[in-house]
């Protein structure tokens, strides 16, 4: 365990200076769901019933989670791009973990991503989103939803491993975009015709999205609907812990038999 | 005293849907030489590097590697090795400095950073040590690959065409360092396209053919097994049967005919035949004689002779390759 510790940290290091030298592609994936809470905010939001500030308010985690659920495109890309270079060949014929290589570009994503949320949240303070509850419940979230970006990139990660090609990756990857629409990250459910409520609200990103409404204060827990969205929190929980479950394994496994 | 094996395979396999890439490869590379895997494209010299690097399991067969087994101890063997790809692999995204950190780091050493700029001096590098390495010239991203490999000393490097596509500056400065590694009791096994990269460097060559070691030996034991060709060019077209039948006598092989050229040639391997003699019997058979060649093989004759699959049309026994150079040897006069 010490050497996955020890291989994983420095797979860690490697993932966060490929970051940095791509500063640009930083800033860009970044500065996305800003312009997305912007966007949705105020043309969205004068369009609802609900008013622009409170969507807004609402907005704000659904976004975040939306966001977080990308880590399954952004997990593939980079698996890919990896598996299609060299580099990887000579990772597999080191004494190493075989686990380090995707742990350290899972715990690398994370770093990112905290750093973030940062910005959105800010950006929503600005534009009259606020955390109601407690520091304490809000810290949560913000621990749920790095949990929930571990979880997704996992999934990323296998499927970038399985993809024949980085160029396969991004199109697919790409299509990840409708997830957080078949959820209630951007509309409440409630309105939805019933099977298109379930699928929505047995959507992952749901449950998490309403765990972080939850924390931070911003709308009580719905009284009716699918499990996961009634017991948010749980649910979350429940649901970051069965993914983490079935795809890390699978994916380090994919990483190790990799060609084999 | 008895030979110590660096690398050892038995009946090594290894398929891929419908391709089967090695189908029994035995090879043995006695510690601190050079061996070079020699073979046309597709004979399986990539497949087995990547089964004894332990990047593919076997279907079938044993081998050993640094004295370890590579399926039942693949870590052992993996801190025993070094391997520079065919490709560079090298992280495009980091600096050629970052790059040799992060492999001292993974190779536990105590001064990684030393120890990278270290090997940033002897491959010539220092000066692009901070760029990113996708900007590297080829043969810049070979010296830093070969870099990588040997942060630690390896027992054993594997070094998959090394020099393909890179400039004689480079590959020299590669041939080296793949000398000196020998001279300090590194085993190598190296593959190649180029018959004088292992005509330079290697001890032994293995001549690998649709996934086996067809031969083996050292360049000088594989030029021997193909013999000389020797050569009569004639004044005119009538005095080829005359210096056909002198051929045939003295090298006991089947002579064949260039009649544009007049030009009659044989296959021989053996030693006591000089040119002189060769000259000497045939004027004293009184064929006019306008030229007279006897053309040691080359490495490429070796190749060209041992591997060609359409020499070998009708025969699927491996004895028949070798003396198929004594009925048909058109390729040597090419």
């Amino acid at each position: 365990m010490s050497a996955l510790a020890y291989d994983g940290t420095a797979m860690l290091g490697r993932q966060l200076r490929r970051i940095r030298h791509n500063m640009g592609l930083l800033i860009l994936t970044q500065t996305m769901p800003i312009t997305m809470l912007l966007f949705f905010g105020y043309v969205f939001g004068s369009a609802l019933a609900m008013p622009g500030e409170e969507y807004r308010a609402f907005l704000v985690p659904g976004l975040l989670v939306a966001t977080a659920a990308n880590g399954i495109m952004t997990g593939m890309f980079q698996a890919a791009q990896d598996s299609h270079r060299g580099v990887m060949d000579r990772f597999r014929t080191l004494p190493i973990s075989r686990a380090a290589v995707p742990l350290g570009q899972a715990v690398g994503d994370l770093v990112v991503t905290a750093v973030g949320t940062v910005p959105v949240l800010l950006v929503g303070l600005a534009v009259g989103w606020r955390m109601e509850g407690s520091a304490l419940e809000a810290a949560g979230a913000v621990g749920l939803l790095l949990l929930f970006r571990f979880a997704t990139t996992w999934i990323g990660i296998l499927l970038g491993l399985a993809s024949r090609s980085e160029e396969a990756a991004g199109q697919l990857g790409g299509a990840t975009f409708i997830l957080p629409l078949l959820s209630n990250a951007y509309i409440p459910t409630d309105n939805l015709p019933g099977w298109l409520r379930t699928i929505a609200e047995w959507n992952p990103i749901s449950a998490v999205t309403t765990a972080l409404r939850d924390l931070f204060g911003n709308a009580p827990v719905p009284t009716d609907g699918a499990w996961p969205v009634t017991h948010p929190v749980a649910g979350s929980l429940a649901w970051c812990a069965v993914l983490i479950a079935v795809f890390m394994p699978l994916a380090v496994r994919r990483y190790t038999n990799g060609g084999r | 005293m008895t030979t110590t094996y660096a690398v050892l395979s038995e009946g090594l396999e290894k398929s891929f849907k419908e391709v089967r890439a090695l189908r029994g490869l035995d090879l043995a590379v006695a510690e601190g030489t050079v061996c070079g895997l020699l073979g046309p494209n597709g004979a399986g010299k990539t497949t087995a590097v990547r089964l004894l690097t332990t990047l593919l399991r076997p279907d079938a067969g044993s081998a050993r590697v640094a004295g370890h087994d590579l399926v039942r101890e693949p870590n052992a063997v993996r801190r025993a090795i070094g391997v520079t790809g065919q490709y560079a692999s090298v992280d495009g995204d980091l600096t050629g400095r970052e790059n040799l950190r992060l492999f001292a780091k993974l190779r536990r050493l105590p001064k990684a950073a030393a120890r990278a700029d270290e090997l940033l001096d002897r491959f010539e590098l220092a000066d692009a040590a901070d760029r990113a390495t996708s900007t590297y010239s080829g043969g810049m991203r070979r010296r830093l690959d070969l870099a990588a490999s040997l942060i630690t000393r390896p027992a054993v490097l594997f070094l998959d065409e090394p020099t393909t596509g890179l400039d004689p500056h480079s590959r020299n400065q590669i041939w080296e360092t793949v000398r000196a590694l020998k001279a300090e009791g590194t085993t190598v096994l190296l593959t190649t396209q180029y018959l004088e990269e292992a005509d330079q460097l290697a001890d032994d060559i293995a001549l690998v053919d649709r996934g086996r070691v067809a031969h083996s030996g050292t360049p000088t034991e594989l030029k021997a097994l193909i013999g000389s060709y020797a050569e009569a060019v004639v004044a005119h077209a009538d005095a080829m049967a005359g210096a056909a039948a002198v051929l045939d006598q003295l090298t006991g092989s089947r002579p064949d005919f260039d009649r544009e050229r007049h030009a009659v040639g044989a296959v021989t391997t053996d030693p006591t035949l000089t040119l002189p003699r060769l000259v000497r019997e045939l004027d004293a058979a009184g064929v006019p004689l306008l030229d007279v060649n006897l053309r040691p093989p080359t490495l490429d004759d070796v190749f060209l002779r041992l591997t060609d699959r359409s020499t070998r049309a009708g025969t699927d026994d491996r004895a028949d390759t070798q003396s198929g150079g004594r009925t048909d040897s058109k390729e040597l006069v090419t």
